[in-house]
């Protein structure tokens, strides 16, 4: 009987780096559907808005926790199988994210404040407004609100293709390198 | 290290992931965004339907287009605290952004003695809080829950030809909406005033009230006008709106602001049903409009009077219509903003006085 060597297991990002992307990950993918869902609703919409609110303020305090932690911990080399290209890409694609995760909660929180309607969190709590008042600013913020969930969703999307298509069919253990519990 | 072995099937597995994995995105966008089902009722379905019934007017609110800004106070007499912890309840002044209304989305259509005319307020409190509430000087609403209303909307579409909605289409919808033909016959009862200034306008729906000491009690609230009942001389275009920057080149207007309190019973979900006359009443204090403004940029034009922003003390009941309104009130707001805009039809400058 021959067994194959395992690989080696690729070096993996720290542990507070994975929690911090899985969170994210699950903020993100959960707010981006519930801001769709809201924009088209009608009985929810309150609802969903006072959720949207309180999870846009909390992913824009994770995404500075996690751009100060990614400057501070390089992430483990690339795999050999990924080509120079694709390690441009990733490059650019991983600084677009961290600038989409900063800027799209502000966008949300100008947009509120633009409208001069008080931005609500939990009950009386609510933040300063961060932009001045008037439907000019609002209505360029509130497009950009839109223009920005579209690239976050198209960049998340292309991310995990690309992710999938490393650990399906390359099998080159790319996921390992995220993941929490070393199964496998 | 492994290095890149890829095969023919290994390619084909991993683009499939992939491709599962973006269907799975799209699919999950288009059913959150409504695009599915078409026949789902969403904020966009709903402010085209204003733009489908009267045509789409660039800049301007989807309904209750024609309007007027307006600035005053509120002087809160401090009895509404005893129901409500509400900062707009306790002793004091706040400034008053208003806006004077006719339902309809044209901007400049002829003002109709019939045409339900709207008040929208915004009240500025202590500690970054606002109050604000459309009102609207029907007794009850036609409607109990936004598909009815929806659905109303399309029934009374005029006709090209006679300009007049199709009679026997309102009949239609009317027998199988007897909410909608009961709270006909309660605004057919009380006619409309003179003018925008001795008008009551109603809040309609339900709100929850809670006082400092935690008890909650649903409540609704009007604006009473206390300038005496004038006499309706229906004449010019807009007549209505003429008289109201007439009245306020006199001297302010004022309303006493009046909460009425539910009975242990009281419907709060169906702003069709009028409360039992004889329901506790509580003076809140009074609104005093002094300044009547042309909508501009940066006045009551640009005010969203969108009933869900409420002061801590104020919570929404199980009404359904203030979550629709506050839905479809923020598409118009966010398409009106975006659209170019044109000067309001009520040009104070050019009402004599």
């Amino acid at each position: 009987m021959t067994t194959e060597a395992p690989p080696a297991a690729p070096a993996k990002f720290t542990l507070t780096s994975r929690l911090l992307h899985w969170s994210m990950a699950a903020m993100v993918i959960g707010q981006f559907f519930l801001g769709a869902t809201m924009v088209a609703a009608l009985a929810y919409y309150p609802l969903l808005l006072a959720i949207h609110r309180v999870l846009g303020i909390v992913i824009l305090v994770f995404a500075v926790v996690r751009l100060v932690n990614r400057l501070r911990h390089h992430p483990p080399a690339f795999l050999t199988t990924m080509g120079p290209l694709e390690r441009k890409v990733a490059t650019w694609s991983e600084r677009m994210m961290y600038a989409l995760l900063v800027l799209q909660p502000l966008v949300g929180w100008a947009l509120v404040s633009a409208s001069d309607v008080p931005v609500t969190l939990v009950g009386p709590v609510h933040l300063p407004g961060i932009a001045p008042h008037g439907i000019a600013v609002y209505a360029v913020l509130r497009t950009a609100h839109t223009v920005l969930a579209y690239l976050l969703f198209a960049s998340f999307t292309a991310h995990i293709c690309a992710v999938v298509f490393h650990t399906v069919g390359l099998r080159d253990g790319l996921l390992r390198r995220m993941t929490i519990r070393p199964w496998r | 290290m492994p290095t890149p072995r890829l095969n023919r099937r290994d390619a084909l597995v991993g683009l499939a992931a992939a491709g599962t994995v973006l269907a799975a995105g799209a699919g999950g966008l288009a059913e959150a965004s409504g695009w599915l089902n078409t026949r789902r009722l969403t904020s966009s379905r709903f402010a085209d339907r204003f733009e489908q019934v009267y045509g789409r007017h660039n800049g301007f609110r989807r309904n209750h287009a024609k309007g007027v800004a307006a600035t005053g106070t509120f002087t809160s007499s401090g009895a509404g605290a005893a129901l409500s912890s509400a900062s707009v309840f306790a002793p004091g002044t706040f400034p008053v952004t208003a806006r004077f209304s006719l339902g309809g989305t044209v901007p400049d259509a002829a003002d109709q003695p019939g045409a339900v005319r709207g008040l929208g307020l915004m009240l500025q409190l202590p500690r970054g809080e606002q109050w604000r509430t459309a009102m609207i000087n029907l007794p009850v609403f036609p409607d109990s829950t936004p598909q009815g209303f929806f659905d109303r909307l399309l029934a009374g579409k005029p006709d090209p030809a006679t300009g007049q909605p199709v009679p026997s289409v309102m009949k239609a919808f009317l027998a199988e909406h007897p909410e909608t033909a009961a709270a006909m016959k309660v605004i057919k009862a009380s006619p409309p005033s003179s003018g925008f200034a001795d008008s009551t306008f109603h809040g309609l729906n339900a709100f929850i009230a809670t006082n400092s000491a935690g008890t909650s009690v649903p409540i609704r609230w009007s604006a009473v006008p206390m300038d005496p009942p004038g006499v309706s001389a229906p004449g010019g275009h807009d007549y209505l709106f003429d008289g109201l920057v007439e009245r306020m080149h006199r001297g302010p207007v004022s309303w006493r602001l009046v909460l009425t309190v539910a009975d242990p019973g009281d419907p709060t979900h169906d702003a069709t049903l009028p409360w039992p006359p004889g329901r506790r009443t509580v003076d809140a204090g009074v609104i005093t409009l002094d300044a009547v403004r042309t909508e501009a940029a940066g006045n009551a034009r640009d005010v969203n009077f969108d009933p869900l922003v409420l002061p801590d003390g104020l919570s929404p009941s199980d009404d359904p219509l203030p979550q629709a309104r506050s839905a479809v009130y923020a598409r118009s707001f966010e398409r009106r903003t975006r659209e170019p805009k044109s000067p309001s039809e009520v040009d104070v400058e050019k009402v004599k006085t």
